[in-house]
């Protein structure tokens, strides 16, 4: 048990030194101050602007940003359906794999384009060599790369700058921080076992009888993993994603794996305290943060570690819960992992989240709910400091004046735009098609049965937080499945979680970035107050822990129902010892 | 704007009477809680109700539960029994239906107050008969309401003065107690910018006037105010709105939430039934602050009301609060009016008593203040008028001169004035100056006076001493305003010398010496520029501008029409310092809206703790139901009763506003969420609890 909590710790430990590190790094990027790698990205980019007609110098409006994200998000979208679809005579394809169905495709490039990379498909099975690294593989940069830029352009307009360009933002974004940390990511994959070819599958004969062989499928794994992690897609090359021992043979890529999709997400956070200049702001936020995380990951690990009681009545002593786990990682690195990567909106798994006890279920839907326990690649932190516009909102009337963050007012405009992206779209995305797929039947009566089905495989608790589990992935585009959902197949269960999670993924992606943006254009063009002793100081400690009571009220009871229905009764059920 | 000689004016004569202030003829409160409760039923009309949506929302609730009393098995067959469903039901509808009511009620009362306040104003200004001036000279009788602006009227001894106006012509003197509260008689007459200002329903007591009307009928400062106490007119204020917009944001998610969790609560085989759903979300959305924020907003103004003060909108009361700077002029507002004379400094070979002496002949026929205590300090000093009264004759102050003085009867001229009118007095007389006049101009300015010089023909005698007197209890009211994070700027036209001692004194942050009417408008621009909001006070028509351009500007009543329609504010006592108190009231209304939506959205754990783990019983959550309330029927009207009554308990606070206390935002913050936000927090588990014990279900 010991030496679980102290890889937990340990791990922690490293992602907390990095932050001062890249965080001030992506800060200098951002800012367009010197860094180390100028010398050659400098005529790169150059070129690449130069190619491509971009106007660097030329700061955009909100609107301008919006559509600049829109616009190069579809046609990306575009490029990736057609990279999907015409698979079967596109090269690198050594299994010959053909098109999949329609809406399959329509879901995978919705939920790579969004950077949830949910997958409602097996990828050894699905999608050949070309479509996973030049398809999907591109979307694991760009995606991430339009988070990163929306969060900074939240963060210039919220200190007053102008938005910056969409264009610049995304390009530096690659250039300099997803290509620098995943070149060496893959490098230290490959050392760890990871493969990276672009051979088919290998055709091995088995142990146990010579005469029979066994295909083993492999790929260009190592570089796709990286950016898998480090951008927050959570998409795996195969279909049990880092429980695959191609993916994350060892606990060292498993280390690997869990610092790398934290790291970007948490050291953002930094780079907020260098552009508002305000250090102290960030590392208190960080610091709430962080605490809610490691609140959610002892819980975890000690449920994981107990094990379940019925399970352990079996066998006359208690064992930590290791179904659907993988022995290399142990309770400890699995308990760990599914935390964080529900809370990044990374969605990679390295152990089966249905197998966990409901507990783990409760953690991970809740990361899931609030999406900022470090959150979405760049969207993370813009959530967060609009958590705090609205925490500035609803408590700083009570010093008796107009509530302003940063300087800058709190009024009808700032309260729509924050109201309803932190509050009303979740709901949306996930309770709606949630409530509309419980009600639908559970399963077809043969494979040709028409309409809609739910494909729910477990009655009760667990079924509702397989359903609710799906569509808060979606809907906080993280990605991870719970699994258990018809989800692949049968054709018409299929369909339907193909389409209703497309919309969960759309409008929890769109929705916000565009009232995120319209929310810091505003914010850029108010006229700042200054600070007196009549202004609510937002880097204090008590307003931290305010914005933790606002977030868990506001963000977090909204699913009380939903939680209490599912993983908290399952858990008293467990407790009963009915299960 | 007030040279230092001029400062005989009226507002100096009322400043600093804080006690005799809260003069608005007395608001008749008899009948009002049965007229609010009479309007609280009325207001339930749904076009009334729609306009606020989270009350709207518990509006169409109540007629649900009321439809599924009469036919529980409306919305498709109930397992319990009928009889029993019935009676649930109708117990829901019931406190739904009270918790509309306790709303309106809330809103009723503070409308009513409003309009008690405004029927007591309406009261001053009944229909009058006024003569108006035709311009053939003739008068013709009016009624006071057919007046528009432009109109003359004539107004005699005994006549209620009909409308808001200038006077034109004549002089008299006007009892302005109706408004001001102020007994003593006021002069009025015309070309004065103070003096010339008259305002309808005051009375004038001699003489004779002839004024222009200054406002169409329904449009003077009183029917504005009457019209926004009564709250007919109100407008939301910025704020409001947005708190509104967050409040429908919160009422549209937990209408989601609960919309959402029936197919949920029956995939789980825990069903449930659609009054109770609808009990769980009229619990969940805030009512609290949905019921109470028209309420808070219209005890607001009626508070400035209560000041009385003139608000010409919402807007400007809760700007009040948002202020970080005061420009507020020295005499008047930081000094007493009326300074008086301390001390007699002589020069050059002298005596005090020489001094004394001249002193008092100059001031003779001095009426002013200032003039009267020259005359007491004389008299002290052992000085007596050696010369025959009547067949002397009294020079009287003017802008230009600047001094003022006797003309003996033995043909000598005495004069006191400002030291250089003196000199140049005295230099036209082909007398000298004194050496040690310079010394003692000096050392009365470093004591923050006002010197004036005394001479008799071509010789100076020597200095009077006019202490200005700092009012009692100014400096601690500028320390709270600093802690509060509000600038004071002091403005005066007194040298720099005598400015920044007086600053000094009174603690203001910054002053400006030696002003201009311009450098009033100067500074606002200056500090408006650093984002920040202004609040100043003025009342002639050299400040208009300036009046118009602060985010708050607070016309004096004795101030010129100008000054009264440039400023958001008038101010019927004409006292200043009101301005601090209006920082105040400002801060106290948004942080009453801040506690109460706070404490409204804390209360939302214990009620889901109430409802959520009793009504959803059938999954096993029984656990949860943490307060050990009794069934799931008693859960739910507990939680209800709750929601309902917290609405009348908190009207008191709603209308008297959270108490406010100068302290520094991070102080009022914690102190306040403390309260409202961990209060919130726990109350209503420990009321819903009792409620629950005395519940008589099983």
């Amino acid at each position: 048990m010991f030496q679980g909590w102290i890889q937990i710790a340990l791990t922690l430990l490293i992602v907390v030194a990095i932050t001062p590190f890249l965080g001030g790094y992506m800060a200098r990027v951002y800012l367009g101050e010197r860094t180390l790698l100028d010398p050659v990205l400098n005529p790169v980019e150059r070129i690449l602007f130069k190619l491509s007609g971009v106007q660097t110098r030329e700061n955009m409006t909100g609107w301008q940003y919006i559509k600049a994200v829109l616009y190069s998000n579809l046609v990306m979208a575009l490029l990736l359906t057609f990279i999907l679809f015409s698979q079967g005579w596109l090269p690198f394809n050594p299994t010959a794999l053909s098109e999949p169905t329609w809406d399959t495709v329509l879901h995978t490039v919705i939920s790579f384009i969004t950077n949830t990379d949910q997958q409602h498909y097996s990828g050894e099975t699905t999608y050949g060599y070309f479509a996973q690294f030049a398809g999907l593989g591109y979307m694991l940069f760009v995606s991430a790369a339009t988070g990163l830029a929306v969060g900074i352009a939240f963060i210039r307009g919220l200190t007053g700058r102008p938005l910056g360009n969409f264009y610049v933002d995304l390009t530096q974004s690659i250039t300099r921080i997803l290509l620098p940390i995943g070149i060496i990511g893959t490098i230290l994959f490959i050392a760890g076992g990871v493969p990276e070819t672009l051979t088919g599958p290998a055709i091995v004969p088995t142990l146990e009888n010579p005469a029979i062989s066994q295909a083993i499928a492999r790929g260009p794994v190592a570089h796709f993993e990286i950016l898998k992690q480090i951008g927050e897609n959570g998409g795996g090359f195969f279909a049990v994603n880092s429980a695959h021992p191609f993916e994350n043979p060892s606990p060292f890529t498993n280390l690997i794996q869990t610092v790398g999709m934290v790291m970007i997400p948490s050291s953002f956070i930094y780079t907020y305290g260098v552009i508002a200049n305000n250090r102290k702001q960030a590392w208190l936020v960080y610091g709430m943060v962080l605490t809610i995380s490691i609140v959610f990951i002892i819980f975890n690990g000690i449920s994981e570690y107990n094990g379940n009681p019925a399970v352990n009545a079996l066998l006359g002593g208690q064992v930590p819960n290791l179904e659907g786990k993988e022995v290399r990682f142990g309770w400890a690195q699995s308990a760990l992992f599914s935390v964080i990567t529900t809370g990044t909106m990374t969605g990679a798994v390295n152990s089966f989240h249905d197998s966990f006890m409901p507990t783990g279920g409760f953690v991970m839907m809740s990361n899931m709910f609030l999406q900022i326990i470090w959150g979405g690649q760049g969207t993370g932190t813009a959530y967060l400091f609009a958590y705090l516009i609205l925490a500035v909102f609803v408590t700083g009337l009570m010093v008796g004046r107009t509530p302003e963050f940063l300087g800058r007012k709190i009024e009808k405009r700032e309260v729509v735009l924050a109201g309803f992206l932190i509050l009303l779209v979740h709901p949306i995305a996930i309770l709606i098609p949630g409530a509309i797929a419980m009600s639908l039947p559970s399963a077809p009566d043969g494979v040709t049965a028409q309409g809609f089905y739910n494909g729910i495989t477990n009655p009760s608790f667990h079924g509702l937080t397989q359903v609710l589990y799906e569509y808060a992935s979606a809907a906080a585009n993280n990605g991870s499945g719970f699994g258990g959902l018809l989800t692949s197949q049968p054709a018409p269960s299929a369909l339907w979680w193909n389409l209703s999670a497309s919309f969960s993924l759309l409008a929890g992606r769109y929705v916000p970035i565009v009232a995120l943006l319209l929310l810091a254009d505003s914010m850029s063009r108010k006229q700042p107050v200054p600070m007196t002793s009549g202004t609510l100081r937002t880097d204090t400690g008590l307003f931290t822990g305010i914005t933790a009571g606002v977030i868990l009220i506001m963000g977090a009871l909204t699913f009380f129902p939903v939680l209490a229905l599912g993983p908290i009764a399952e858990a008293f059920q467990i407790a009963k010892g009915i299960g | 704007m007030q040279t230092p000689q001029d400062s005989d004016s009226l507002q100096s004569s009322r400043s600093g009477k804080r006690d005799s202030r809260r003069h608005t003829p007395k608001a008749n409160m008899s009948g009002l809680y049965q007229r609010a409760i009479r309007e609280a039923f009325i207001k339930l009309d749904p076009r009334t109700e729609v306009k606020n949506p989270v009350m709207f929302v518990v509006w169409v609730g109540t007629i649900v539960t009321f439809l599924v009393t009469l036919d529980p098995n409306l919305f498709g067959t109930v397992q319990a029994d009928p009889g029993q469903q019935r009676l649930l039901n109708g117990l829901i509808t019931f406190i739904l239906f009270f918790t509309l009511v306790f709303a309106n009620f809330a809103e009723a009362v503070a409308e009513g107050r409003g309009k008690a306040q405004a029927d007591a104003l309406r009261s001053t200004r009944s229909d009058t008969i006024a003569h108006k001036l035709l311009p053939d000279g003739s008068i013709q009788e009016v009624s006071s309401t057919e007046l528009q602006r432009g109109d003359q009227v004539k107004v005699v001894a005994g006549d209620m003065i009909p409308a808001d106006g200038e006077v034109i012509k004549g002089i008299a003197s006007v009892d302005e107690s109706a408004i001001t509260g102020e007994s003593a008689p006021v002069l009025k007459q015309p070309g004065t910018d103070i003096m010339s200002s008259v305002t309808g329903g005051t009375r004038i007591l001699s003489d004779e006037l002839i004024l222009k009307v200054a406002s169409d009928p329904g449009q003077g400062f009183i029917d504005r105010m009457i019209a926004l106490v009564e709250g007919a007119e109100r407008v939301k204020t910025p704020n409001e709105i947005a708190l509104t917009v967050l409040l429908t944001v919160l009422t549209l998610v937990f209408l989601i939430v609960v919309a959402t969790v029936s197919p949920l609560a029956n995939y789980v085989q825990a069903p449930t039934t659609i009054a109770i759903l609808i009990s769980l979300l009229v619990a969940l959305i805030p009512t609290t602050i949905g019921g109470l924020l028209s309420a808070i907003g219209i005890a607001g103004m009626d508070r400035v009301a209560q000041f009385n003060v003139i608000a010409t909108s919402g807007r400007a009361v809760e700007a009040c609060g948002d202020i970080s700077t005061l420009v507020l002029d020295k005499t008047g507002t930081i000094t007493l009016g009326n300074r008086l004379a301390d001390e007699f400094i002589p020069v050059d070979g002298h005596t005090v008593e020489e001094v004394a002496q001249i002193a008092l002949a100059a001031s003779v026929f001095d009426e002013t203040p200032e003039g009267k205590s020259i005359v007491i300090l004389a008299e002290r000093n052992s000085a007596n008028i050696n010369f025959n009264t009547d067949d002397a004759s009294g020079v009287e102050f003017t802008a230009r001169t600047r001094m003022s003085g006797t003309d003996l009867p033995n043909g000598k001229e005495v004069r006191k004035g400002a030291v250089d009118a003196v000199k140049g007095f005295v230099r036209s007389r082909g007398g000298t100056i004194p050496v040690q006049l310079d010394a003692a101009y000096e050392r009365v300015s470093r004591l923050g006076g006002t010197p004036l010089a005394v001479c008799q023909d071509g010789e100076i005698y020597g200095v009077i001493y006019l202490k200005d007197i700092v009012k009692a209890g100014l400096r601690e009211r500028f320390d709270q305003l600093r802690r509060m994070g509000v600038k004071t700027i002091m403005l005066t036209g007194d040298n720099r010398i005598t400015a920044s001692v007086i600053a000094e004194e009174a603690g203001v942050d910054d002053f400006i010496a030696e002003a201009t009417p311009e450098d009033k408008i100067d500074v606002i621009r200056r500090e408006q520029a650093e984002g920040k909001l202004v609040a100043m006070t003025g009342d002639g028509t050299n400040d208009a501008p300036a009046l118009a351009q602060a985010n708050v500007g607070v016309a004096m009543n004795s101030g010129t029409q100008a000054a009264k329609e440039a400023a958001n504010m008038v101010d019927l006592d004409s006292d200043p310092t009101k301005l601090i108190d209006l920082v105040t009231i400002g801060k106290q209304l948004l942080i009453t809206r801040g506690a109460l939506t706070t404490f409204s959205i804390a209360n939302d754990i214990a009620k889901y703790f109430a409802i959520i783990p009793t009504i959803f019983a059938a999954a096993g959550i029984g656990s949860l139901n943490i307060m050990g309330l009794k069934s799931p029927q008693s859960a739910i009207i507990s939680a209800l009763i709750y929601n309902a009554l917290i609405i009348p308990a908190l009207i008191p606070l709603a209308l008297k506003g959270v108490q406010f206390r100068p302290l520094t935002a991070d102080q009022l913050l914690r102190r306040n969420i403390l309260i409202y936000g961990v209060g919130g927090v726990i109350a209503p588990f420990i009321a819903i609890k009792i409620i629950d014990v005395l519940l008589p279900f099983s």
